[in-house]
């Protein structure tokens, strides 16, 4: 048996509110789990770019993108190794205010990990980092001893070393 | 949404000063040639309804008695005529009702529009009465579909539904339209869809891929063609005899694409698959390339996949990419519409008659004629078969018939035997195995082909589950000739039970009601035979009969079809008995 390896995968869609059902549909049947879905705009005028983290084979991976491209509304989509991909995720941690001042570790943390002070007030502080998720998982490792108040890890964003040429592909429609 | 439409040309064009929504549907229908429509009415669709009686002269629609009978009906429709079936019906339960004739479109290429009526937009999400999320519901098993609210998107997007539900590998569309667009006035302009950027329906065919494959069906020794309901859906029949004739290669059908090929011609050797005939199955492992055109290898045909085909080469003719590698690899795929390719294929073919490897074929049909066929057509014992019916049916129709099958034992055994001389004649629910589908069906198919003769054959469980469609063959007056080979039970699951579970007879056994008195009491012509020698003359009054004809045959009880490939066994270990 093939191994399970990570793959992100890029989907050019026309903005349509039922395709997320759809999308999703495709991996739930195949009892599929998302590790993070993201969806947004992208370098072409209302066309949307999904990125979805998953698990795989790749044989079965190369399925699921048949099954994607057969979606009317998907323009193409692409499947990445992790090596084919710059990749970002970004994480928010709410920390009490106190620690800050109390634990100078803390202090030394945040300045090794290149996270950001997004705000601070009295009772709380809000630490935004961003990066592979490795770095994202050592900076919680390290906070998570002291007290966490809250945290929320946002979806995989990428892009491809290679070219993905959807604007090429929209040209050739529309002539 | 966005719009992404072209034009044809300027003539397709349709403007009218402002009308509702719902005239704009009937308006619609029109362009796009729809001249029949089944359905079912009620609140959320009476303002289309209300139209449909204003242009009752343009366009016949078809009161089902069931919203399931309507989906099928335009399934028989679309597959006996190539055209969209269309389908309307109100929201909630009028909506969900449609489901199961949409899965079954889905999982057997059937272009299909539904149009359901849906709540008032400002209600949506309110749990209305009868507010179903439909589009939700029937995401996973359209090729499309879509709601709209505002009745200026009505033209755009049934244009777009039609489009999508016939190109490419057809599918059902579902648009849901909310009562209040159905009624808002706009200024109505409809253009037919040619074109949507993010939706390639046909790949290109590669030449140089067709030319691989025919290089490597030129040397093969032992090649076997398997064809599907692609040849049929790009109506391809006629390049696809040319390719059979030239290359001399024997050619095996799924249940879906028989019909494509005479039954008679004599390189074709019959179904694959798991009640098919003996030698395709066999010889599918002993082959050395296997050419599958418009198929795709499901498992009711292939069987336990790590003993299928493996000493074969695979060329996969193909429209849809997903298929392409999804259950069989293939060694050569040539992507495109099947008429295109094999078009592309035929010169480069070279003619050949392969003479010892169809000898195979020929001692292979002795031993299944022995063991199976003989017994099944021509028994000895004292019960009817349902394979002696078939063989009335195909003496009075000499083949020219379409046979609408229902799902079971009887669906098998009509597959198994009918004969075909036409194309797009064994309607069948092949993927989702229906039951309930035939009678329905049998309804569109001979509303959409008047001149041919429609023979629905049915198992007595099947039949009681669209058995209210009666009423609609009954005040329709459709001349439909309906068979029910009774054999008092669920007969294919209790075969299974036989064989697998000890024959423990778990509710498979049916106590029936008297089939002739319900089909007399929709005022169709019935009889019931019980005996051999009444079995020719009933089948013949059926045949010649002018108006719909009811006939039950009680066959024996415990029959069982043969072959059978077993849950998890190869092809090639097909049982005969
Ligand atoms: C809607 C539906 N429910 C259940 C089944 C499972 N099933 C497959 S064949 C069969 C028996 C069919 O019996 P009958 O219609 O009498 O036909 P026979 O096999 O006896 O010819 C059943 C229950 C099905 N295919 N479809």
């Amino acid at each position: 048996m093939e191994e399970n390896k990570t793959y992100t995968i890029s989907i050019y869609t026309e903005n349509n509110i039922g395709l997320l059902n759809r999308i999703s549909a495709i991996f739930q049947r195949r009892h599929i789990n998302i590790e993070s879905i993201n969806s947004s705009v992208s370098e072409i005028e209302n066309i949307s770019k999904w990125t979805i983290v998953v698990q795989l084979t790749e044989e079965r991976m190369k399925k699921i993108i048949g099954q994607i491209e057969k979606q009317v509304e998907v323009i193409k989509a692409y499947y990445h190794r992790e090596d084919e991909i710059i990749y970002q995720e970004s994480c928010l941690f709410k920390i009490k205010s106190e620690l800050l001042f109390e634990e100078r570790q803390i202090q030394n943390i945040i300045k090794e990990s290149n996270a950001n002070i997004v705000t601070v007030n009295k009772e709380f502080f809000v630490l935004e980092k961003s990066g592979r998720s490795e770095e994202i998982e050592l900076l919680h490792r390290e906070l998570k001893v002291f007290g966490i108040m809250q945290l929320t890890r946002s979806g995989r964003i990428a892009v491809s070393k290679e070219e993905m040429k959807i604007s090429k592909m929209l040209e050739a429609f529309s002539n | 949404m966005k719009e992404h439409f072209t034009l044809e040309n300027k003539e397709d064009v349709v403007t009218t000063e402002k009308i509702s929504g719902s005239e704009a549907v009937l308006k619609s229908l029109l362009a796009e040639g729809v001249k029949t429509l089944y359905g079912y009415p009620g609140g959320a669709i009476m303002p289309v309804y209300d139209q449909l009686h204003q242009y009752q002269d343009k366009v016949h629609h078809v009161l089902a008695r069931h919203e399931q009978g309507a989906v099928h009906a335009a399934q028989g429709y679309a597959r006996i005529s190539g055209k969209v079936g269309v389908v309307i019906a109100t929201s909630g339960p009028g909506a969900t009702n449609l489901i199961t004739g949409i899965a079954d479109a889905q999982i057997d290429s059937t272009p299909l529009v539904c149009i359901t009526g849906q709540v008032n937009s400002q209600l949506l999400g309110s749990d209305a009465f009868q507010e179903t999320d439909i589009v939700g519901i029937s995401t996973p098993v359209t090729k499309w579909n879509h709601q709209i609210t505002k009745a200026s998107d009505i033209p755009k997007v049934l244009a777009k539904a039609f489009y999508i539900a016939k190109s490419g590998r057809p599918g059902p569309v579902l648009i849901d339209i909310t009562k209040d667009a159905q009624f808002e006035e706009f200024d109505f302009s409809y253009q037919k869809c040619v074109g949507i950027r993010s939706y390639k329906p046909v790949p290109m065919v590669e030449e140089k891929k067709v030319q691989e494959a025919a290089a490597l069906i030129n040397s093969a020794k032992k090649p076997l063609i398997v064809w599907g309901q692609g040849v049929i859906l790009s109506e391809a029949e006629s390049i696809f005899k040319g390719i059979v004739e030239k290359s001399g290669i024997p050619a095996a059908w799924t249940i879906l694409g028989v019909s494509a090929l005479p039954t008679s011609h004599p390189l074709n050797v019959g179904m694959v698959g798991m009640h098919g005939n003996y030698a395709p199955n066999v010889l599918t492992n002993e082959c050395d390339v296997l050419i599958a055109i418009g198929m795709r290898f499901d498992d009711r045909v292939t069987g336990n996949l790590n003993f299928y085909a493996k000493q074969a080469k695979i060329i996969h003719f193909e429209i849809d990419p997903a298929e392409v590698d999804k259950n069989v690899k293939a060694d050569i795929a040539v992507l495109g519409d099947a008429k295109e390719s094999l078009t592309q294929l035929l010169p480069y073919l070279n003619e050949k008659e392969h003479t010892e490897w169809h000898q195979r074929f020929k001692d292979l049909y002795k031993i299944e004629y022995e063991k199976v066929i003989k017994n099944d057509l021509h028994p000895t014992k004292e019960g009817l078969t349902m394979g002696e019916v078939l063989k009335e049916i195909n003496k009075r129709s000499k083949g020219n018939a379409a046979i609408v099958s229902d799902v079971g034992q009887h669906q098998m055994i009509a597959c198994r035997y009918a004969d075909f001389n036409l194309t797009k004649s064994n309607i069948t629910s092949g993927g989702l195995g229906t039951m309930g589908f035939a009678l329905p069906a049998a309804i569109g198919a001979k509303m959409a082909a008047p001149d041919r003769d429609v023979v629905a054959v049915i198992g007595d469980g099947g039949y009681q589950m669209t058995i209210q469609e009666l009423g609609t063959v009954f005040q329709q007056r459709i001349p439909l000739k309906i068979v029910v080979l009774n054999n008092q039970f669920l007969g294919m699951v209790r075969q299974w039970q036989q064989l697998f579970f000890d024959k423990r007879y778990a509710s498979t056994e049916m106590t029936n009601p008297d089939f002739v008195a319900i089909a007399k009491g929709y005022q169709i012509d019935a009889q019931k035979v019980t005996d051999r020698e009444k079995l020719s003359d009933a089948v013949r009054e059926m045949m010649t009969s002018e108006g719909a004809y009811f006939l039950e045959v009680c066959v024996e009880k415990e029959d069982n079809v043969f072959p059978m490939i077993t849950a998890g066994a190869s092809v090639s270990d097909i049982r005969l008995e």
